[in-house]
């Protein structure tokens, strides 16, 4: 029984991978079936790997299988409407394979990640069907995430099916001039999919820190892509490096929340926030000025331990532009507790300077 | 040494299993699969899809599905070498499928070859 | 092509009331069955009959005699055969001589690739 070592989370990659092929091939409207030919897919691995062991070549194993499921799926279904599955069942015929390409897997990705982040879908429900599609998430580790059950979480995946039928939504890339607009919503959901992760107050930190990196990893997709490879998506993606530099240091032994003060600097990650920079430069280079930009050059500020007044005020400052660009009650309070720290940590130098 | 079979009964997960779980599950019963194998007392072992099985009754009457009296359907078995019924067990306790409320492993001692069923 | 296991039940009480004589002729017709579908190049492994006794390990590693007590009818033994479709290999189990003696047989596919 010697066999090559699974990969971790191998499963949840492939699910994402197959779903979105499979999902762009059958069509919005039956995304359904596409998630479960890939979850069928897996427990004909789990029935097969377990016994007879690991195969060499474990992706392709699964795709194979995938595509066999889809032809019997797509051949069962007489009333199948999209074009695509139709067309591809006759060239099916030619032994013609799905592409598993690394173009053609990423691509259906983010034409998924398009079609999930459409404007008439609900915000929640977005998120929702994004871990579920495009992060292969379980549903209880999504209830988990969300901290509440089983039934809302199904109900809202349902809910975000429907639409994607009745809107007929493609899953597509927009036309170049949509593209914009529809990035907006896209980048919303990404910020709130990775705020979901770093804020939950799920007790399980593992799963917490998955979801940011998935949405990491979505973001990163978008800066992959020429067309989406824009000011704003490179400050979402600083944004998102320079708070996850702080996972290590936000857990004490116990896994309890370290407050950003008490945290041991040495254990924030230094590549992240050197990605970060990076990132951030990238932004800044066009005259768009994103809310974005601005969070991220917040979150930098707060990489540098160092208790200047600059990192203070400037912190302060984007957070007046921050309202500006996008004023809400929420931003209001967190910008009037940072100026609250702000004065704290300027007391004993305030105090200071009136001693001398 | 005798060989003996270990039948796993439990009820279809898979439709609420994510990936992640799956994938955990297996490489638990690789493992476990590995330790009774590491002691050279691994035969072979198979598991049983749930889809698509039929039961075949008195009269040639046919059913789907094997479910019967019996609640937790056949998942998978393995056999094993064994010096007693328990040592089968007690390989048995260290099955994933145990983790599963009501589920069960059944361990029988397989008859010698006497082409009789 | 595609393999499946026969799964074999039957109350044990009524195998043991079985004479010599009726035993014998029990296992002619198990011989003849199983040879008949080697015959046809379809059985992969005659497979095993299980002894009456057993245990059943559940939840918690509590053990009980087995096999399922509360229950008539327990797994007798099993067969691998290979078959063109589960409607082939149902229509197979059809001839066992296990369904003469009031059990059943369980046909399930078994997953290979």
């Amino acid at each position: 029984m010697n066999q090559p070592e699974l990969i971790p989370h191998l499963f949840r990659t492939e699910f994402r991978k197959i779903t979105s092929v499979l999902g762009k091939l059958l069509g919005a409207g039956r995304l359904e079936m596409a998630e479960d030919i890939a979850s069928e897919t897996f427990l004909a691995a789990m029935e097969t790997w377990t016994y007879k062991g690991i195969p060499e070549n474990p992706a392709a194993w699964l795709y194979a299988v995938a595509k066999n499921k889809a032809k019997n799926v797509i051949a069962r279904n007489s009333l199948f409407d999209s074009k695509r599955a139709k067309e591809w069942v006759r060239n099916s015929q030619n032994e013609e394979v799905i592409d598993w390409s690394e173009k053609n897997i990423a691509d259906s990705q983010l034409q998924m990640l398009f079609a999930l982040c459409h404007p008439a879908i609900p915000a929640e429900a977005q998120i929702g069907l994004s871990l579920r599609v495009l992060c292969g998430f379980g549903i209880d580790e999504i209830a988990n995430a969300f901290l509440t059950n089983r039934e809302v979480i199904n109900k809202r995946l349902f809910r975000a099916r429907e639409k994607l039928r009745e809107e007929k939504i493609e899953i597509a890339f927009p036309e170049e001039k949509e593209i914009l607009h529809r990035l907006e919503t896209v980048l919303k959901t990404l910020y709130l999919l990775f705020s979901e992760g770093y804020y939950s107050e799920s007790s399980d930190n593992v799963l917490r820190e998955d979801l940011c990196l998935e949405a990491m990893r979505l973001t990163h997709l978008l800066t992959e892509y020429e067309p989406t490879n824009l000011p704003n998506v490179n400050a979402l993606l600083s944004l998102m490096s320079f708070h996850a530099s702080r996972f290590e240091a936000r857990r004490n032994a116990n896994g309890e929340l370290v407050l950003y003060q008490d945290q041991d600097e040495r254990k924030w990650n230094q590549e992240l926030i050197a990605q970060g920079i990076y990132f951030l430069n990238k932004a800044s280079q066009g005259k768009l000025l994103s809310k974005y930009h601005l969070e991220a050059g917040i979150a930098y500020w707060h990489t540098q331990k160092a208790d200047t007044s600059e990192k203070w005020e400037s912190i302060l400052q984007l957070y007046n532009q921050l309202l500006q660009i996008e004023y809400s009650p929420w931003l209001h309070l967190t910008a009037h507790l940072r100026f609250q720290r702000l004065m704290e940590k300027k007391k004993p130098l305030l105090r200071l300077k009136n001693s001398s | 040494m005798d060989e003996f079979i270990l039948i796993f009964r439990h009820q279809d997960g898979s439709k609420v299993a994510s990936p992640e779980q799956m994938q955990t599950w297996m490489k638990q019963t690789m493992d476990w699969i590995q330790s009774i194998a590491a002691k050279g007392k691994f035969v072979s072992g198979t598991a049983l899809p749930f889809a698509d099985a039929r039961v075949v009754h008195h009269k040639g009457i046919v059913t789907n599905g094997p479910f019967g009296d019996i609640k937790e359907t056949i998942g998978g078995f393995i056999i094993v070498k064994a010096e007693s019924p328990e040592e089968a067990a007690e390989f048995a306790k260290g099955s994933p499928v145990l983790q599963g409320d009501g589920n069960t492993v059944e361990v029988r001692k397989i008859a010698k070859n006497d082409g009789v069923h | 092509m595609k393999d499946f296991l026969l799964v074999y039940r039957m109350d044990y009480s009524m195998a043991t009331k079985r004479t010599a004589e009726e035993e014998q002729a029990n296992m002619k017709r198990w011989m003849d069955w199983l040879g008949s579908i080697g015959a046809q190049n379809k059985l992969i492994d005659r497979g095993n009959r299980l002894e009456e006794k057993g245990k059943v390990v559940k939840t918690n590693n509590v053990i009980t005699n087995g096999p399922y007590s509360d229950i008539k009818e327990s797994i007798g033994g099993y067969s691998l055969v290979r078959a063109e479709s589960l409607d082939v290999a149902t229509e197979m189990a059809k001839g066992c001589p296990v369904l003469l003696a009031g059990g059943n047989v369980e046909v399930r596919e078994i997953s290979k690739m």
